[in-house]
């Protein structure tokens, strides 16, 4: 019961730190970003790009620090991303995974993060399969900065950053742009994340895709009458072709392979037919429309292999600038607030 | 002096079962109730025990058709003498509980089993209920007289519905000349698949997987067909959906023999409690969302159904409130949502919480309290008829609490093994005074006697 008590009086204090938001301490999804701080975090990533564009990448903010990225999901970008971006502030970042650690002898996420804490390190970045789980480290674990690098189906937050950053400095601005992200939004950290992230900023975002992957009801009002949802303005078109009209930005969605034998779709071949990504379909958005995707990316499947690496596509731009984001990020939670 | 005759002086009495509600007094003797009401002074022994109960409400001491003793099997979540001391904390005299043990209740000497470490070392009544099924598996059915003569009250598979309905029907056609009712747990589980909260817009806004409320309606549905087709007794577990409550409601009307139960967090908290900040009315600051102290099955879910559950009961149409009391040592909660086991401690909070339905005006005391005591006993059956009132040559089972009593829940107050709440820090309306069990007094003065 010692560590139960611990855990319990030692949250007293974090709870009311969190009311007086002095500072950030961790990052667990954009529902809790101001459309301020998004910006702050923006501004502070471009100065990051710079760093990251230098013929030697270091600088010494972060010395001192140390980051554990803790994964308990296959990550190639992510994970890297993350590393490099420690690396060139300066903090010493300590790779984990699940595989090979004291997870495989039945330690609990909990432990496993009182563990890390115990041992001094500032900021634990965490990826796990399970929805909610860095909140739960973030609950209990009240001397480390929590960063969700995705968590189960429910968000995504550096990634949805990155994604505004990227857009930003494509066409210079968010708000009133038209967003369009198809796929298979229902079990999508990354587009849940892009959908507060872009909502926040004041875009138009539509959620195309069929109708057993998406997230209907995160859209309705709630079981409470009248009680607005911040989520409102999200609109919803199954037709891709109407979707695209006039659309500034396109964001196709990995499609996982088992989504058809959970009953979710027919067939691949149907997908394809009704949601493929292409230059075809293109041409119903603005000429100058960003094409993008997260990663990892099924040529052929929710995205034409000539699109993901034509001249609209910006693909590539959003994993550099993955790295320039989680740089200022970290900044963030270890420095930028003193 | 005679410490067997005690005078309860001077209570509001609420007795449902014969429209009482008057202030009197209640006398009692060798664990019989001699009278109640207005008593002459003259019938009053001198040397009996007084006890002043001014200002607070006494009726018969509350049922809970549905709860989780744990033992055997699992006695580090709970045992049946700290179950049966937080019932009598929460001012339960007679509590029924669920075979879920490991090994399950499915033969007599299981049954005697509980009912020997009961009557050992429990303080308040405790009755077995028996599986369906031969170790719960839902393939064939349990020896069902012999569990009936060993004393079981009900029959149910508790957390593992009857799949199979011709299994079901059989169940309900075997048992329909033992008297007692068959309960399932109404949940398609096809249909939830790997749920874990209400399916709606915090589900799918905490991207946890839902639980529709068609895997509730679409089973009940079955399952009132299969009552009418057999004649037999059923019982519905644990309502939580507003599209329930019609269901009941014209089984009724057709004179189908179904009765349903109702839990006091599913008439008073909803999901938006999983995103946090939701415990507390007093407001002692944000929380995080993912508490896993909401999860419980079935789940919490919108406003729409608590209103609907909370006119189901006014009306009648649900006949008790059941707490589904499901202790678990709290290391457990302390995962992610989707490893974090299902249930709330709710033996000690059930009061505070459904008083909230007469503070908030949408039903009587006497009606409440007829939810919780009448009400079960007609679903368990006449044999429980002397342990629902207060009527003299009756057994002095019997409940004293204050209505207005404002308290803060504080989990480790609580007697059961289970602090799983999350009501902890909450501020509720309404405590227990003191409990009697067959003239006894089983917790008086916020301690266990």
């Amino acid at each position: 019961m010692s560590l139960l008590n611990a855990i319990e009086t030692e949250a007293q204090p974090q709870i009311e730190a969190a009311a007086v938001r002095k500072r950030r301490r961790h990052v667990l999804d954009l529902d809790d970003f101001s459309q301020q701080e998004i910006l702050e975090v923006l501004e502070s990533a471009e100065g990051m790009s710079e760093v990251l564009h230098r013929d030697i990448k270091k600088v010494p903010a972060l010395r001192g620090r140390v980051v554990v990225t803790l994964f308990y999901e296959a990550s190639t970008r992510t994970r890297i991303s993350f590393e490099e971006a420690g690396k060139i502030l300066s903090a010493d970042v300590i790779n984990m995974s699940a595989s090979g650690s004291s997870t495989e002898k039945g330690e609990s996420l909990l432990n496993t993060g009182l563990t890390i804490q115990a041992m001094g390190v500032d900021i634990i970045v965490i990826r796990h399969p399970h929805s909610g789980a860095p909140y739960l480290l973030a609950q209990h674990l009240d001397r480390v900065g929590i960063i969700n690098a995705g968590d189960g189906i429910h968000a995504h937050p550096t990634q949805a950053l990155l994604d505004l950053y990227t857009v930003k400095e494509k066409l210079g601005r968010l708000e009133g742009l038209k967003i369009v992200i198809v796929g298979d939004v229902l079990h999508s950290r990354v587009a849940r994340s892009n959908i507060w992230g872009f909502v926040k900023m004041g875009a138009q975002v539509i959620l195309c895709g069929p109708s057993t992957l998406l997230p209907l009801d995160m859209l309705r009002p709630s079981g409470n009458d009248d009680q607005d949802n911040p989520l409102a303005s999200v609109q919803v078109e199954t037709n891709l072709d109407r979707a695209l009209e006039g659309a500034d930005v396109v964001m196709a969605l990995r499609l996982q392979a088992e989504r058809q034998n959970g009953g979710f779709l027919p067939s691949m071949r149907e997908y394809i037919r009704r949601w493929q990504v292409t230059e075809a379909r293109l041409s119903r958005a603005n000429p100058d429309a960003l094409v993008m995707h997260p990663g990892p990316m099924n040529e052929g499947i929710e995205i034409s292999s000539t699109l993901a690496h034509g001249g609209r596509s910006v693909i590539e731009q959003q994993v550099t600038n993955g790295v320039a984001i989680r740089m200022a990020l970290l900044y963030h939670l270890s420095a930028g607030g003193e | 002096m005679a410490p067997d005759t005690i005078l309860i002086k001077g209570p509001r009495i609420i007795d449902p079962g014969r429209g009482v509600d008057e202030v009197g007094d209640i006398l009692i003797r060798d664990g019989v109730i001699l009278a109640s009401g207005t008593i002459s002074p003259d019938d009053i022994p001198e040397d009996c025990r007084v006890v002043e109960a001014g200002g607070l409400v006494a009726s018969p001491g509350f049922i809970d058709i549905h709860c989780h003793l744990r033992e055997p099997g699992y006695e580090y979540k709970e045992t049946i003498v700290a179950g049966t001391r937080a019932a009598a904390r929460g001012g339960f005299t007679s509590i029924c509980c669920m075979p879920n043990t490991d090994p399950p209740i499915d033969n007599s000497a299981m049954v005697e089993f509980i009912r020997q470490r009961a009557r050992d070392e429990g303080i308040v009544r405790v009755f077995p209920i028996g599986c369906v099924t031969k170790g719960r598996k839902g393939k064939e059915l349990s020896e069902m007289e012999e569990l009936a003569v060993a004393g079981v009250v009900a029959f149910s598979d508790d957390g593992d519905p009857v799949e199979d309905p011709n299994l079901m029907r059989l169940a309900l056609t075997y048992s329909s000349d033992l008297g007692l009712p068959v309960t399932n747990h109404c949940q398609d589980l096809s249909l939830s698949r790997n749920g874990v909260m209400a399916e709606g817009r915090v589900a799918t806004r905490l991207g946890l997987p839902g639980i529709p409320s068609a895997v509730e309606e679409a089973m009940m549905a079955r399952d009132i067909a299969l009552a009418e087709l057999t004649g037999g007794r059923i019982h519905l577990a644990h309502l939580s959906t507003a599209g329930s409550v019609p269901l009941v409601r014209q089984a009724r009307e057709r004179g189908i023999p179904v009765t349903a139960e109702v839990c006091p967090h599913h008439l008073t908290i909803t999901d938006e409690w999983v995103l946090g900040g939701q415990a507390t009315g007093t407001g002692t600051g944000e929380s995080f969302a993912y508490d896993t102290l909401t999860k419980v099955y079935p789940p919490l879910r919108g406003q729409q159904d608590v209103n609907a559950l909370v006119q189901g009961l006014a009306e009648g149409v649900i006949d008790c409130i059941a707490t589904d009391h499901a202790p678990h040592e709290l290391i457990s909660k302390l995962v992610t949502y989707q490893d974090a086991p299902s249930g709330i401690s709710a033996l000690e909070t059930a009061l505070g919480s459904a008083l909230q339905l007469v503070h908030g005006g949408h039903m009587s005391l006497i009606t409440l309290v007829e939810r919780m005591t009448v009400g079960p006993a007609r679903v368990l059956g006449a044999s429980f008829d002397h342990l629902s009132t207060l009527a003299p040559g009756t057994t002095a089972d019997i409940v004293i609490f204050d209505p207005d009593l404002e308290w803060v829940v504080d989990p480790n107050e609580f007697q059961s093994m289970g602090k799983n709440t999350p009501l902890q820090g909450a501020t509720l309306k309404g405590q227990v005074v003191a409990t009697m069990v067959q003239g006894r007094f089983v917790y008086q003065d916020g301690a266990v006697v």
